[in-house]
Formats: C-alpha cells, sequence, structure tokens
C-alpha cells in the first residue's frame, strides 16, 4: 500500500554488516541529531513574564453571567448538573422576592451554585446544555489551593462581578439563542 | 633526621593499621584497616625512594585484590546473629598454632642480618621505573618469564571453569 | 627546604583546589543548561542573569537541608564513603601539568604541583582506588539498592581500568616516558598524539566515560533500576559531595584526555611566544582542550541511552580489551621498526 505521507520505512531483521556492528556512525548520526537541537530556536514560554496566546475557546474556569442590566441570568434550571457527566454541579433554586428585580433576571434564581472544580473535567457540557446563557467557560486557569473544601467553588466566585464584567463573546454558545 | 621521625610515624602507624585489622571484630572493617595498612606501606617505600613499587602496591593490592575482598565480604551477609559460634578447643587451638607460627619466625630471623645491613644512598634511581625495567629484562628475565607462565596457567584455569560450568547448564 | 618553593607550591594547591571546585560547580550548571537545549528548552535562568549563580543556590540548598543517616546504617563509613569519593577526585589534579613555566618575583614557577616521574601509574592508581568512597557508601547505608549500585560500581570499575591502562601504555610506549610533563612535552606545537593513536583514543574515552560513571555508564546511579544506586540513602551535603566528585573526576579526566592525546598545553604556533605570554597562552590552550572535552562528556550524556549490564562487561571484556592489545601490539611493533631491532 502506498503510504500517504511518503515517511513509511520497511523494516527487516537481515543480520547487521560489520560497519553497521561498530555501531561508531550510528552514534556520531546520533549526535549530531543532538548538536543541531542545541542550535535551534527554544520552544520554552517563561510563564510569569509571557502568557501564551490562549484559544479563544478555551475551557478554563466557568463564569455566571450577568444581563446587560446587571441581573444574573441563571434560573437554577438544573440542565447544566444534569448534562454535568462528572457530577461536578449541584444548586439549590429559591423564588425571587419582590425589590429583587434588580438582582435576578427572572422568578426563579440559584440560591446555591456550586462547582467542584477537582471534579469538573471542563467539557464544556454545561455551557452547551445552559437555555439561559447563563454558564459559561472562561479562559481563565483555576489557581491552585491547599485545601480540598476550597476548589468548591460557590456563587461568590462564579458569578461575575457588576465593576469586572467578563467577555464570553468568542464562545462558541453565545448568541445562539433568542434573547428573553 | 626528619626522615628518621617520618618512618618511624608512619611505621609505628602501619603496625597500629595492621593490628587494628587482626583486633576489628567486623570483617569490612578489617578489610578497610587492611587498604590502609597497604597506604603505609607504600608511604614508607616513597621514604626508600622507591615509587614504581609504592605505586604498583596501591594499584594491585589496595585497588584491585583489596576491592575484590570487599566485593565478597558485601555479597555475605555477616551480621552478629550469623556469625559461627567458636568453642573454647578451637580458640586453644588457633591460639596454639598462632603461637607456634609465630616462633618459628622469630627462629628464622634472629639470625638474619637484616638489622645490620644499612642502606645506600648512593644510587637515588634504584627503585626508578628504568632501572627497574632494565634489571627485569636483563639480569631477572628467566624468572620474568617463569611467573608470567604461572599467570598463563592461572588464566586457562579460570577459563576452563567458567567453560566447564556452561555445558552443565546445557 | 626552600622557602619560596614551599610558598609558590601552596598558592598553587589552593589555587588548584579552588579551580577544580569552581569548575565542577560550573559544570552541573552547564550540564544542566545542555540538556536544555538539546531539548529544545532554555535551562536555569532565574538565579541572576542567565541563572549563573545556579551552582550557589544549588549548594545553599544542599547544606540547608536536613542531614539523615539510616538506624541501621554503619555510622563511622556512611559518613566516611562521600569524604574518600571527593578526596580521591581532588587529588589527580597534583600531577597535572597546567601550563609552561611562569615567571614572578624573580623566580620560575612551573605550573605542576609535582613532576611525579611516575605520573600516569599514580593517576591509575588514584582511579583504583576512587571505587572505594562508592562501595563504602553504598555497604554502609544498610540498603539493597545501595549495595546493588556499589557492586555495579567497584566490578564495572575493574573491568574498564584494564583497557584504559593497556590503551594508556600505547601512549607511554610513544612518549617513553612515564611523568605527564614529559609526555606533553613530547606533543610540541600540533605533533599531537591523537594524529597516531586514534584508536588508542577511543578505547581510553570510552573507558574514562565508564571510571567516572557518567551515561551512558552510569549503572551504579541507573534511577530506573536502582533509585539512586549508591546514594540512595544519602541526603544533605553528603549526597552533594557524591555528586560533586562525579564532576570533578569529569574534569579531571577531561584534563587527562587533553594531556595525553590533544597535546596538554601546547597550541600551534607556540613558538612565536615565550615566557609569561606563553605560559598565560599555554593555560588558555589547555583549559580550551578541557573544556571541549567536558563538553563532549555532557553531549554524550544527552545523546546517548544507558547500557544494560550485560552489555557494559561485554562491550569491557570482549570489545575493548581486544582492541587495546592488538592496538598496544602493532605500536610496538612500528616502533622496534623505527628503531631497526630487526635489521
Amino acid at each position: 500500500m502506498k503510504s500517504l505521507t511518503n515517511r513509511k520505512k520497511v523494516v527487516s531483521d537481515k543480520p547487521m554488516t560489520f560497519t553497521e556492528k561498530l555501531y561508531l556512525w550510528a552514534i556520531a548520526k546520533g549526535m549530531m541529531v543532538t548538536f543541531k537541537h542545541m542550535l535551534r530556536k527554544r520552544k520554552t514560554i517563561k510563564y510569569p513574564e509571557e502568557v501564551r496566546v490562549f484559544a479563544p475557546v478555551y475551557r478554563g474556569m466557568h463564569v455566571l453571567k450577568r444581563d446587560e442590566e446587571g441581573r444574573e441570568n441563571c434560573t437554577a434550571c438544573g440542565l447544566c448538573a444534569v448534562a454535568c457527566p462528572a457530577e461536578a454541579i449541584t444548586m439549590v433554586a429559591g423564588e425571587r422576592q419582590k425589590g429583587e428585580e434588580k438582582l435576578y433576571r427572572e422568578e426563579k434564581y440559584a440560591e446555591t451554585y456550586e462547582i467542584n472544580m477537582l471534579r469538573c473535567i471542563f467539557c464544556g457540557l454545561c455551557e452547551e446544555a445552559c437555555p439561559k446563557e447563563a454558564v459559561f467557560l472562561t479562559d481563565r486557569i483555576v489557581p491552585t489551593e491547599f485545601e480540598r473544601n476550597d476548589f468548591i467553588y460557590g456563587k461568590d466566585k462564579l458569578v461575575e462581578p457588576l465593576d469586572h464584567r467578563i467577555d464570553i463573546t468568542k464562545r462558541q454558545h453565545t448568541g445562539k439563542r433568542s434573547k428573553i | 633526621m626528619t626522615l628518621q621521625i617520618l618512618a618511624i610515624i608512619l611505621g609505628s602507624l602501619t603496625i597500629g593499621s595492621a593490628l587494628m585489622v587482626v583486633l576489628s571484630k567486623h570483617p569490612i572493617r578489617s578489610v578497610i584497616f587492611l587498604v590502609i595498612t597497604f597506604f603505609f606501606i607504600s608511604s614508607l617505600y616513597i621514604l626508600m625512594n622507591a615509587e614504581f613499587l609504592a605505586i604498583v602496591n596501591i594499584i594491585v593490592y589496595a585497588g584491585a585484590i583489596m576491592v575484590l575482598f570487599l566485593f565478597v565480604l558485601m555479597l555475605l551477609n555477616l551480621n552478629k546473629q550469623a556469625e559461627p559460634q567458636t568453642s573454647l578447643f578451637t580458640k586453644l587451638t588457633g591460639v596454639l598454632t598462632a603461637g607456634t607460627l609465630f616462633s618459628v619466625l622469630i627462629a628464622a630471623l634472629k639470625d638474619s642480618l637484616v638489622l645490620g645491613k644499612t642502606y645506600t644512598a648512593g644510587n637515588s634511581q634504584i627503585g626508578l621505573v628504568e632501572s627497574l625495567g632494565n634489571l627485569l629484562f636483563s639480569k631477572y628475565v628467566v624468572p620474568f618469564e617463569v611467573s608470567s607462565i604461572l599467570f598463563i596457567a592461572a588464566m586457562v584455569g579460570a577459563v576452563l571453569l567458567a567453560k566447564r560450568e556452561k555445558q552443565i547448564i546445557d | 627546604m626552600d622557602t619560596g618553593l614551599l610558598i609558590e607550591k601552596s598558592v598553587l594547591v589552593v589555587i588548584l583546589f579552588l579551580v577544580s571546585l569552581g569548575i565542577a560547580a560550573y559544570s552541573t550548571y552547564f550540564e544542566r543548561k545542555l540538556a536544555a537545549w538539546i531539548q529544545d528548552r532554555v535551562g536555569p535562568d532565574r538565579a541572576g542573569p542567565f541563572g549563573i549563580l545556579q551552582p550557589i543556590a544549588d549548594g545553599t540548598k544542599m547544606f540547608l537541608k536536613e542531614d539523615f543517616i539510616p538506624k541501621n546504617a554503619d555510622k563511622w563509613l556512611f559518613i566516611i564513603g562521600p569524604g574518600i569519593s571527593m578526596f580521591t577526585a581532588l587529588i589527580t589534579s597534583a600531577i597535572i601539568p597546567w601550563g609552561t613555566d611562569l615567571e614572578l618575583f624573580g623566580r620560575t614557577i612551573s605550573l605542576q604541583v609535582t613532576d611525579f616521574n611516575i605520573g600516569i601509574l599514580y593517576l591509575f592508581a588514584v582511579l583504583s582506588i576512587s571505587v572505594y568512597g562508592i562501595m563504602i557508601g553504598g555497604w554502609a547505608s544498610n540498603n539493597k539498592y545501595s549495595l546493588y549500585g556499589a557492586i555495579r560500581a567497584s566490578s564495572q570499575m575493574i573491568s574498564y581500568e584494564l583497557a584504559m591502562g593497556i590503551s594508556a601504555i600505547t601512549i607511554i610506549l610513544m612518549s617513553g616516558s612515564l611523568s605527564l610533563s614529559e609526555i606533553v612535552e613530547k606533543q610540541h606545537g600540533m605533533n599531537w598524539n591523537i594524529f597516531y593513536q586514534p584508536v588508542a583514543f577511543l578505547v581510553f574515552f570510552v573507558c574514562s566515560l565508564a571510571e567516572t560513571n557518567r551515561a551512558p555508564f552510569d549503572l551504579p546511579e541507573c534511577e530506573n533500576e536502582l533509585i539512586g544506586g549508591y546514594h540512595t540513602e544519602y541526603s544533605s551535603m553528603k549526597l552533594g559531595l557524591f555528586l560533586f566528585a562525579e564532576y570533578i573526576a569529569m574534569f579531571i579526566s577531561s584534563a587527562i584526555m587533553a594531556i595525553m592525546f590533544f597535546g596538554g598545553y601546547n597550541f600551534p604556533g607556540m613558538d612565536a611566544f615565550s615566557g609569561n605570554t606563553l605560559a598565560i597562552l599555554s593555560v588558555l590552550a589547555f583549559f580550551t582542550k578541557t573544556f571541549i572535552m567536558i563538553f563532549v562528556f555532557m553531549w554524550i550524556r544527552w545523546t546517548i541511552p544507558r547500557f544494560r549490564f550485560d552489555q557494559l562487561m561485554h562491550l569491557g571484556w570482549k570489545v575493548l580489551i581486544p582492541i587495546a592489545i592488538v592496538n598496544m601490539l602493532i605500536t610496538g611493533l612500528v616502533i622496534a621498526l623505527n628503531q631497526g631491532w630487526f635489521n
């Protein structure tokens, strides 16, 4: 069969010739390979000073979005928790009281919303399942902690702050659903 | 004068470490003291201007033979529990044999003229490689070749032993 | 005894000691850099500009670590093991001729601590006892892996010493002397031994890789079989001494190879200079050669995978020793022919 890459090599087990048994040529060839690598461009990215460019669809830490008026989108429908293959999401639903219209967009909202970042596999299925465009994965990195408890992120860490909105316009799942 | 003091110090250190070889309870320590003894003996050779002998003593004895000794001792599981219990009778016979050997040695060496001979410092090149090589290949060529035949015989024996073992496995 | 001689030799010894330690320290840094470059990385670059303070940081770390002695270890031997390793690595530099004579304060100062007239034999004596540090340390740890490392080290060193000695005999035959300074003087200018004895050099080089326990012959500390080999149980500065001794041994054996095969401090066109200029240039030439050899040592380490132990023994006994013996016989024959023995 003709190979597509043209890099195919036929392997044979015929006995080595005397010059091959000396291994000197093979060693010299190997040394030349490593020497060429010494002169190549370094591939290291010096992390704290240089940050690697993330793909726009990078799946990092989650965010719970607010709409243009600053109201939380999430209605605690639980579809993300159902979709989650790692069982990382839990939530408790609550009813919106009078005077809270500025805080929550619809009558039902999530009183608590927790994602266990140790369980999460960052597959993005929650994002896909969400009918309200409330949960998104962002290009932020989950920081390391010393305690397991610190990896369970509540609403304090997940909901986007009003004064520091998080840009999700490049995500794949934005703007697909009609704005209610 | 300095040489004499050095010789006395090194000689007593040699005897001390040689005594430690016998007195150490642990065989590994005995071997290490034996190596140290070889070093002191080499230093005595250097004092006598026999540099070649000194270095060869270190290469052959300290560097090769004692390494093999150590090698074997390390593979044996030598701890206090495994030490064979020797009865009083064996101890007594040991003392008796060693004592007899000692007295025979004294009797043999007492009349020798080693003490009377003095070292003549006329030829300072006597212990160096060149004169040694010239002597080995002219005056002492027959003993030299005979000893090399002995070595070849030993090597052939070793090869034979190794070969025979293989046949048994087959 | 001449007081001036005593002072100049003491100064030389102290300088040599510091230079050996400094070069060993910076070899660790350079080795890490080189490994990184071969693997398309940058290597240590955080401590100081380009990471040049890395050896100091490493040394400080070694000193500050907990010094642990296992409960069942033979305490006395456990402590002297790394000391012997370091000692034997350092004492070889006494016989190395570092350059031509220097003239300072109206005195002619020889840049060699002692011109031992059987220098090569001294070298082999030190090599043959250098295994004691590893053996004693490995055995005293009371650990199976350490013992394996120690036993491998000793059998490997004994095996490769033979081929090394036989290949060195060819050089002795050619120069007619056991003294290193005379061997160097015989290679005046560009008349280096490597052009006459390439096979001996190859054998000698492979053997010095094995004698210094460098990859591809680093079976005594082979980490994927023996954890850490002979230094499994060691920590803190005792481990540091073991690792340091390896680098000093590498520096010294590079220097020995530069002397025996690459003309030591000789360089082409050296007759145009004289006096102190020549001395300084010769020291520079010597160190350049040594550093190139160290570079080749490291380059090989990061290129060639480790041998299996039976392959190591096969190479030592069945390949290198016959090659070295045949090479020695041919050299002897050619020298005898040249001197007209068969006429």
